[in-house]
């Protein structure tokens, strides 16, 4: 099942060149799809993190929580608080952001744990929504509730006053040592941040670790039956995947310092499985594809009104683009959850290993490989897909 | 000052020599073209078009979720105000608002166009919206929103970034008050306003010796609204039995309106907006409460937000209900027949208040750029701050230099017990004159921040 080809450290390591260099450029190649804005990226970097952390879980072990967003929205607010009650340099927001996050699994996952398929998927769903309605109204003094956890003036700061840092008349903004969390250099705050975490879980996915959390998947009762306790390996991979989703969060904090707490809201944890999915489960690269399409979907096809498309549809003649502009409207503007309803539809269906998947047919298309069809697509992990996503 | 565009064609030198004397011809001269010129001083802002042809606008509306009816209303209006600053129409209310200095040519001659977004009613979302805008479309101006979570949130991000934001529907007094903003502006009035255009009428009504029971949505508006209403009903002697807060967009609403039956409360007091304020008003009608009597006195629902919309969303439960409104199409007002006009006209049917306060919002900041010959902010807000004017539907109106928040009549209304139309839900009661709902401009504390960020 798990064919894993024995790749070099020196692979790995152009693969991780060619992924920084495709990250970094970002900037320069999304340009013609519109998507080259700092709010945009920083979105791809963040929601990449947060996927790659939840791919740990649910590509390698097969428990699919379904209460990720908890520990996205802990991230968030810990983030928020350190910026108020200590000091608007990111350091401390992302350390204790992903710190408790981590904690916040800790305590969840030793609950849920204890059991496994769709009522591991229960629990954790039950989780999430018990934070969101905690977060929403009874812990307002900490969340503010709907409106959200603001950055004031008045904060104490208290490092940020210690070290002489005075906020002037505008409210201060989230930086690194000075360089702003907001814009371009917020980007690539979060760039150097996915290549790190992405690093790490490629480290992850190569280690012996990485292959009993995949040995669990496949059998949990042999693995037993071996001599191994499963738990152990469980909790971490459910931890580290939460710190992820914390390191997410306090990201999605630094680059814009509010924290909602629609953000833990059940629709939040199933977009991750979605993006999961719809990229590829347990693939390397495939939760970053993913990533990218989601917030790209939503973004810019959200953005396209009946002006645009009667633009874009100038070239007909008159009486035929208005009918033509108010159908493909109903995919578009408000109506875009449906044409992503319609893709995600069509990868489960015809693609079941997500994108990734495709992207190996195409390979293999192109080497003229002619293999026989592999059994279970949804769980292969060549490395050939690797590269070539990679170039992607 | 004058304000300057990139071009190109002036070299340094001629700049040195010509500031003094552009800078004079700029105070005399006022309408000249502004991209022949280049200043030394010139400085950046965000969104602005320089030398291009046509400026953007963004309009960032729930377009999902509970208060989708009230975005889609708000963008009609925008298109329409975008329609009559670019010329094109009959020029709604640019023919009726004194002092205004638009043309119909656009805004400083450059064409209005406009982006989109989706705000979907959350603080996340519109702010990614609102960014999206900033960044990728360079929007000179950001409007819209029909929540004031929404609001104060991207009221926070666009005087980060230094771009104006005209505040819509947002009727919390912390987005004029505690959270109030340079760059953030209101048209619409506010829940303090709503109690005290209310309560006299409650008083007369109902009298005095009234027990209330609060149903309230719970973020800003809503804690605010309660607190303001609650305040005012006091004040008239009312005693208030409970407060329970419901969360938005929670669609049922019997678990929090059957204990009302039992608490001996006679008044219900709706803080609800949008589809919960239809919801929640059409199971309170449907649980019996208006058919009770309580404590001897016929049980009676306020809903001190009220609009046209949610009139008609709630169908028959909405007959004899009192409510506040900022602005309803069937004032007889100049200003409010001309918008109307070109409102029905358009689109087959009249505004309703997010319409209205949507539209004067796009025209008064349009204005307000004609006045500071310039799209930098900091010059556009100066004109803002403390501007009046008159034309707009609620007679003379003031934009409130200290807090950004405009003040004019409000109007209290009845849903109508014999309606002629699909659209003529709600009776005007009472107009209440401006003077009876200001208040000091420190009441609710706040920064508004600096000029230029």
């Amino acid at each position: 099942m798990t064919n894993t080809k024995i790749v070099s450290p020196k692979q790995d390591l152009i693969f991780m060149a060619i992924l920084s260099v495709v990250v970094l450029t970002m900037p320069i190649w999304l340009q013609p799809f519109g998507a080259a804005y700092p709010d945009l990226m920083q979105k791809f970097m963040i929601f990449g993190i947060f996927a790659i952390g939840y791919n740990i879980l649910f590509g390698l072990t097969g428990y699919l929580s379904f209460g990720h967003a908890a520990f996205l929205g802990v991230g968030s607010y810990t983030a928020v608080w350190s910026f108020k009650l200590l000091s608007m340099n990111v350091i401390p927001a992302l350390i204790f952001g992903t710190a408790l996050s981590g904690l916040f699994a800790l305590a969840i996952g030793f609950v849920s744990l204890r059991r496994s398929g769709i009522y591991f998927s229960i629990l954790t769903l039950a989780f999430a929504q018990m934070s969101y309605n905690l977060a929403y109204s009874v812990l307002t003094p900490i969340t503010n509730g709907e409106t959200g956890l603001q950055l004031t003036q008045g904060d104490a700061r208290v490092l940020d006053r210690m070290a002489g840092i005075e906020a002037d008349a505008s409210l201060p903004t989230p930086n690194l040592f000075g360089i702003e969390g907001i814009g371009y250099s917020g980007f690539y705050i979060c760039a150097a941040l996915l290549l790190i975490s992405f690093f790490i879980y490629l480290r992850i996915f190569r280690s012996p670790f990485g292959l009993k959390l995949r040995a669990i998947k496949s059998n949990q009762n042999r693995m037993g039956y071996t001599g191994f306790s499963t738990r152990p390996y469980l909790m971490t991979a459910f931890v580290i995947s939460g710190m992820y989703a914390g390191l997410a969060g306090s990201l999605l904090a630094v680059t814009d310092p509010l924290a909602g707490a629609e953000r833990m809201q059940w629709t939040a944890s199933g977009e991750v499985v979605l993006i999961t999915i719809l990229g590829g489960v347990g693939t390397l690269i495939g939760p970053l594809l993913g990533a990218g399409i989601i917030k790209y979907f939503e973004n810019i096809f959200s953005a396209f009104n009946e002006t645009v498309l009667l633009n874009a549809f100038s070239f007909l003649p008159d009486w035929l683009a208005h009918p033509v502009a108010a159908v493909v409207g109903l995919f578009v503007g408000e109506g875009w959850h449906l044409t992503l309803g319609l893709v995600f539809m069509l990868i489960v269906i015809f693609l079941p290993g997500g994108i990734m998947e495709g992207i190996s047919r195409l390979a293999r298309l192109i080497t003229n490989r002619n293999k026989a069809e592999p059994k279970s697509g949804a769980h292969e992990n060549k490395e050939k897909e690797q590269a070539s996503a990679g170039e992607v | 000052m004058s304000e300057t565009k990139k071009t190109g064609i002036v070299t340094r030198r001629t700049i040195l020599k010509g500031t003094a004397a552009t800078t004079g011809a700029a105070l005399i001269g006022g309408t000249f073209p502004m991209h022949f010129i280049k200043n030394a001083h010139a400085q950046t802002f965000r969104g602005d078009p320089g030398s291009a042809s046509s400026v953007k606008l963004g309009f960032n509306v729930p377009q999902t979720g509970p208060y989708a009816d009230e975005g889609a209303d708000e963008l009609r209006a925008y298109q329409l105000a975008v329609k009559h600053l670019n010329g094109e129409g009959d020029g709604g209310m640019i023919n009726t608002i004194k002092p205004l200095q638009l043309k119909g040519n656009g805004i400083l001659g450059k064409k209005v166009e406009f982006v989109t977004g989706d705000t979907q009613t959350k603080s996340d979302a519109a702010r990614a919206s609102a960014k999206r805008m900033i960044e990728k479309d360079n929007v000179a101006m950001i409007t819209g929103g029909s929540s004031s979570g929404v609001a104060v949130a991207v009221q926070g991000l666009c005087q980060e970034m230094g771009v104006i934001f005209m505040a819509g529907l947002t009727h919390s007094n912390d987005t004029t008050g505690k959270d109030k903003k340079r760059y953030g502006f209101r048209h619409f009035f506010n829940a303090y306003m709503s109690g005290q255009a209310i309560a006299p009428v409650l008083k007369d009504e109902y009298g005095t010796e009234r027990r209330a029971y609060h149903l309230t949505a719970d973020y800003t508006w809503g804690w605010t609204q309660e607190e303001s209403i609650k305040a005012a009903t006091e004040n008239i002697g009312w005693q208030t039995v409970n407060t329970v807060r419901t969360p938005v967009g929670a669609g049922d609403f019997s678990q929090y309106i059957t204990p009302v039956l039992n608490s001996g409360a006679d008044v219900l007091i709706l803080n609800h907006y949008g589809k919960d304020m239809v919801n929640s008003l059409t199971q309170a009608v449907q649980f019996g409460l208006r058919d009770k009597m309580v404590n001897g006195k016929q049980f009676e629902i306020v809903v001190p937000l009220y609009s046209r919309l949610m009139a008609q969303g709630a169908g028959d439960a909405a007959k004899g209900i009192l409510g506040t409104t900022n602005w309803h199409w069937s004032l007889q007002d100049e200003g409010s027949q001309a918008f109307v006009k070109s409102f029905g006209q358009e689109y087959g049917f009249p505004p309703s208040q997010a319409a209205h306060t949507c539209y004067v919002q796009a025209l008064l900041y349009a204005n307000a750029c004609e006045m500071a010959g310039t799209f930098a902010p900091w010059e556009v807000i100066k004109q803002l701050e403390g501007f009046e004017f008159d034309g707009a539907g609620n007679g003379p109106t003031l934009y409130r230099a200290e807090d950004h928040q405009c003040f004019k009549d409000v109007l209290v209304v009845r849903g109508k017990q014999e309606p002629q139309s699909n659209f003529d839900l709600l009776e005007v009661v009472k107009q209440v004159p401006r003077a009876q709902v200001e208040y000091p401009a420190d009441m609710f504390g706040g920064e508004l921040g600096p000029y230029q960020v």
